[in-house]
């Protein structure tokens, strides 16, 4: 079913079919919105889920591990201050490989106080042991969100999961998004199977235990290795997906034009969509350039970065966030993913986009016009649409 | 046909400038606040309380938190700071102790102070920390869209109580009271002269100090609780509201449709933080 509705509704749509035990949520620009329809969902008897508007972030997410380690399927929703100040728990969710998916609507962290979107909330959440996924469109929002819940329940898995959605530019802008079925859907997220939960009482079970130097490190081991299941599950959710709903996400990233391409640029959100549009228009003028827009980002899929990217002649890699005093963080995952190649594109890296900055076709058409003229791949960052 | 007679040019009236302007950061003006707000008769009333103090504006410093409530900060022509949502208090904490002689005001929202920062409200007032806080109170959440908050009546209805609120509310009154504030009054925008008053008695009076100012939000709670404009609001206060002071703390319950209580409920002296430090310190041999 084909609806126009703006991309926070898509996300609310795609929990009102997965309907969670529990959403705990607290308010913040440009996130609200998801919390406003889900209590409307709530209140209207859509779904039976527990809705429960604490008083802070740190709460919210709090709650939800205590929901999920009692056995419950829960989700929440945030953005910029909020995710900071719920990056505590986050940690703690993951350590307990509690499945909670959470929408993030990415928005700049102060300081300066700003509302719009860039990614230095994603980014700080980034070593947080959380799944992190980034959507281009409102429809990638929603079939990312059902795909998420089915990716971090996963017992070879059982991760919390971001799924990020450019703050304004998707949340807030209207566009065509096709919807499942109710019970399509709800029979592809499939039913919650808890893992040792506490209100198993014949089963009691401690969670949250101290593990000192003799377990900590292989605690930590072994949820490594949740992480390194992530890529074979993202692929088999993404084909149990296509057969369900007929959207063919096949990969970690999309390859737009990538094949044949001399040069690329490698973006992360909604950008990808302005991105493409500067591709076609190179392609047009004869200029062999194309795109890698990862939708999986945590855990980086890497060598498979490094196949799609070998043979250009150079890459712009973009972040939408400074990772103070060293490169980007997108651009270190591209660059360390193609280090064990023998031969390499030549790699740079553009800052773009912070605290809503627009950014633009001819912007990006610039960008990649300037990569035949870069020699080599240098220590040093470079900006986009910044006044200096 | 007459002719109408052309219409006198009106008389060149220099620039008047606003009584409160010396106060104001008016390159940041126009405010953000919506026709019919509490927030412009809260922040004037405010401002008239430390004309009437007279105060050097350079021994004041205004903390706000994150809210239609707490841009105040941002308006105001003294050293203030617009910290993270519901650390005003810390920071004012922090600011005191470093500048004892300072006055430090915290301006914010019931959300911010109570909802997010709720923790360091009850522990700045059980310390008696020397700083008066302010608290406009317009029962949900303005900025962010009109959610339910710590302060919204039973019943009402917000954008995350569609149906009605049925958690209960914080009495601020009785919670600051009981966490130890050595002052407290509510008033309502209503009224700005009392609210004046009790604004230069919250600043001047030593300790922690606390101020409830109930006001509308016709944006948003006024609008999903059928209450009208801003002015409507105002008559219900008009209608609702029971001056009493020395009343039981427990008594300013606030309920939708029933009479509510406003005036001062607190008003006593206790050892504020600093003068017990500053004592431990001469104990202890130091110099406090
Ligand atoms: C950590 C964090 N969470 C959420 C927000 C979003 N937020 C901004 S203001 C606000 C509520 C403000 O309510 P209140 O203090 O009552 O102020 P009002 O707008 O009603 O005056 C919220 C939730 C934020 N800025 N930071
Ligand atoms: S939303 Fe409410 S509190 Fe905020 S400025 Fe408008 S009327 Fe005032
Ligand atoms: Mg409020």
């Amino acid at each position: 079913m084909r609806k126009a509705i703006t991309g926070h509704k898509a996300v609310a749509e795609a929990m009102r079919q997965i309907e969670p035990d529990v959403v705990a949520v607290y308010p913040i620009t440009p996130q609200s919105e998801i919390a406003e329809y889900y209590a409307d969902y709530v209140h209207n008897g859509l779904v039976r889920t527990e809705l429960i508007p604490v008083e802070s972030e740190h709460s919210a997410l709090s709650a939800c591990i205590g929901a999920a380690a009692a056995g419950g399927r829960v989700m929440t929703a945030t953005s910029s201050q909020g995710l900071a100040l719920l990056v505590e728990v986050l940690y703690i969710a993951a350590g307990l490989r509690l499945p909670i998916v959470m929408a993030l609507a990415n928005r700049a962290l102060s300081a300066p106080i700003n509302i719009h979107c860039d990614h230095s909330d994603a980014y700080l959440a980034r070593d947080s042991g959380a799944v992190q996924i980034f959507a281009e469109s409102a429809q990638e929002a929603y079939d990312y969100t059902l795909m998420a819940q089915r990716i971090a329940e996963d017992m070879r898995v059982r991760l919390p999961v971001i799924v990020n959605l450019d703050g304004f530019t998707l949340t807030h802008t209207v566009q065509p998004v096709d919807l499942l079925e109710d019970e399509v859907a709800k029979k592809f997220v499939g039913e919650f199977k808890p893992f040792a939960p506490l209100l198993d009482v014949e089963h009691p079970v401690t969670w949250g235990a101290f593990a000192m130097s003799d377990y900590y490190f292989e605690l930590k081991r072994a949820q490594e290795a949740g992480m390194e299941a992530v890529p074979a599950v993202f692929l088999e959710v993404q084909r149990a997906f296509a057969e369900v709903s007929g959207r063919r996400y096949e990969g970690f990233f999309e390859a737009y034009k990538l094949a044949d391409a001399e040069y690329a640029l490698v973006v992360l959100g909604s950008t990808a969509g302005t991105a493409k549009v500067a591709v076609d228009e190179l392609r047009a003028r004869g200029m062999k350039v194309g795109l890698l827009k990862p939708w999986l980002w945590r855990p980086f899929p890497g060598p498979a970065v490094a196949e799609a990217l070998a043979h250009l002649k150079a890459v712009a890699v973009l972040d939408r966030a400074f990772s103070f005093g060293t490169m980007g963080a997108l651009y270190e995952d591209v660059a360390s993913a193609l280090y064990p190649l023998e031969k390499r594109p030549i790699l740079v890296n553009y800052i773009y986009g912070l605290g809503g900055r627009d950014i633009t076709v001819p912007q990006l058409v610039q960008a990649l016009e300037e990569l035949p003229k870069i020699r080599r791949t240098e220590w040093a960052l470079r900006y986009i649409g910044l006044r200096e | 046909m007459p002719v109408r007679a052309a219409r006198a040019a009106p008389e060149f009236v220099p620039r008047v400038r606003h009584p409160l302007e010396r106060w104001l950061r008016t390159d940041r003006l126009p405010h953000i606040w919506c026709s019919g707000c509490g927030l412009g008769t809260a922040l004037s009333a405010f401002l008239y309380a430390l004309d009437e103090l007279g105060w050097d504006p350079d021994t004041v410093a205004v903390v706000s938190g994150i809210g239609c409530a707490g841009r105040v900060a941002g308006y105001l022509r003294l050293d203030t700071y617009h910290t993270t949502h519901g650390r005003a208090i810390p920071f004012a904490t922090g600011l005191k102790l470093a500048k004892p002689d300072l006055h430090v005001i915290v301006f914010s929202g019931d959300g911010d102070l109570f909802a997010i920062g709720g923790n360091h409200f009850i522990h700045a007032a059980r310390r008696n920390m020397d700083i008066a806080v302010i608290c406009v109170n317009n029962f949900n959440y303005g900025m962010t869209g009109g959610q339910l908050g710590p302060t919204t009546p039973v019943g009402a209805r917000t954008t995350t109580s569609p149906f009605g609120n049925f958690e209960h509310p914080f009495n601020l009154v009785h919670l600051a009271a009981s966490a130890g504030a050595t002052y407290v009054a509510r008033c309502t925008t209503l009224d700005g002269r009392r609210l004046q008053k009790a604004l230069v008695e919250a600043l001047s009076h030593k300790g922690f100090t606390f101020v409830e100012i109930l006001a509308p939000c016709p944006t948003n709670y006024g609008r999903r609780n059928r209450l009208g404009e801003g002015l409507d609001e105002l008559r219900y206060y008009r209608e609702h509201m029971v001056i009493k002071h020395g009343a039981d703390p427990k008594e300013a319950d606030i309920a939708p449709g029933k009479p509510f209580l406003v005036g001062k409920f607190v008003d006593i002296q206790k050892p504020t933080y600093l003068e017990l430090y500053q004592a431990k310190a001469r104990e202890i041999g130091g110099e406090g």
